[in-house]
């Protein structure tokens, strides 16, 4: 019987069973990380929410600064990219993009 | 369509629209055509191919053009695209009862580079719509960044976004790129709505009232500013606000701010100031130019 060793390996049981991932992202005004929130996103990989499209008007945070204060951990803030040449006038994604996560633990005992 | 001139929009009313990329006429709809409706809904509407005359889709004696025939809502839709727009397409939604996901945030069809015409999408509401009921979200002001539809699906909550309440026989006129999605309905009620997209068949200058062009109040409402797009972002707002403005107007000069113009100025008389008398120069210079 054959076996796929990438399958094999990657059916092994996580070290941290009850551990999941919630994220947030966060779109600040500018570039700095203590600029204010414009926008916000949010991914709970608990299961016990699903955060969804027009769910609430305020932000969970004032700026990206204060979700470092709460606690989270900043994985990755959006590169400063050079305006294409005729074309630096134009708008389009919005570009201040602030990722976090936090690990939740999800064991029967803390439910 | 051709509507008296009371019913176009002002001025001030377009600019606004410029600015939010929408315009709400709240309660537009008589009673008598809202009870109506909902049969009509129910029963579906026959679908045309793009391009389609509003006489050939939607013809006198028939719902849609008694709809559309309101003073109002003619003059708004004749002020945005001009007399004898075509149909681009149009459909019927109904959000059932605890009804299903919202929808991620995308600005309809594909990228849109038009930065002098647009399209306007019509949104008629002949029922009440609550919060709860989930109705259209919409972001003001999003409608001129260059998105690829749902390539914005990640935002799930701008700062000022607008999550659409409002009573029946409201008549909602979205520019074609605004940012938007269908909420979900938590509530034990449907929801419906009706849209038509429209394309201008004639060039978008100058359709409306234009009686109060010179209204402060026209620039007031063109520098309106955002909560999202607070920071740097919000003065490349203003820049393509006052582009579509100039393309309105016929005003190749008009600007907000000093944003435009500046970027313009590339001056190309050569001055007798210039040292180097190759260019016809070293001359000793009039005014305060160093001699």
């Amino acid at each position: 019987m054959s076996t796929d060793p990438v399958a094999e390996s990657f059916a092994a049981p996580s070290a941290t069973p009850h551990l999941r991932q919630q994220l947030v992202v966060l779109y600040l005004a500018s570039s700095t990380l203590d600029s204010s929130v414009v926008g916000w996103t949010r991914y709970d990989g608990t299961g016990r929410s699903r955060p969804t499209t027009g769910d609430s008007d305020d932000p969970p945070y004032a700026t990206g600064l204060d979700a470092l204060l709460d606690g989270w951990r900043l994985l990755q803030m959006s590169q400063l990219l050079p305006h294409a040449k005729s074309d630096e006038y134009d708008v389009a994604y919005l570009p201040y993009e602030f990722l976090f996560e936090r690990l939740v633990d999800t064991s029967p005992s803390v439910e | 369509m051709n509507v008296d001139r009371k019913h176009l929009l002002a001025s001030v009313e377009m600019a606004h629209f410029v600015s939010h990329g929408s315009l709400v006429l709240e309660s537009a709809v008589p009673e008598s055509l809202n009870a109506r409706a909902i049969s009509v809904l129910d029963a579906g509407m026959d679908r045309h191919p793009y391009g389609t005359a509003l006489d050939t889709a939607f013809p006198q004696g028939t719902f849609v053009r008694e709809l559309l025939d309101l003073p109002a809502v003619a003059g708004a839709i004749q002020s945005l695209v001009g007399p004898r727009p075509v149909i681009d397409h149009h459909a019927v939604h109904v959000r059932p009862p605890r009804g299903g996901e919202a929808q991620n945030l995308h600005a309809d069809a594909v990228l849109d580079p038009r930065v002098d015409a647009f399209d306007v999408q019509l949104m008629y509401y002949p029922k009440a719509v609550t919060l709860e009921q989930g109705g259209t979200l919409s972001v003001p002001g999003t409608h001129l960044r260059r998105i690829n539809e749902s390539g914005i699906g990640r935002y799930q909550n701008l700062a000022g976004q607008t999550r659409l309440t409002c009573p029946a026989g409201t008549v909602v006129l979205l520019h074609h790129a605004i940012w938007h999605s269908g909420r979900r309905n938590d509530s034990d009620q449907p929801r419906y709505m009706f849209k038509i997209r429209f394309n201008p068949t004639v060039r978008q200058l100058r359709l409306w009232n234009t009686d109060d062009i010179d209204d402060p109040a026209v620039r007031a409402a063109l520098t309106t500013t955002f909560p999202w797009s607070a920071g740097p972002e919000g003065r490349l707002e203003l820049i393509n606000r006052a582009r579509l403005w100039r393309s309105l107007t016929g005003d190749a000069d008009f600007d907000i701010d000093y944003y435009l113009t500046r970027a313009q100025l590339r001056p190309q008389t050569v001055d007798s100031a210039a040292t180097d008398s190759r260019l016809g120069g070293g001359r000793t210079a009039d005014g305060w130019a160093m001699a």
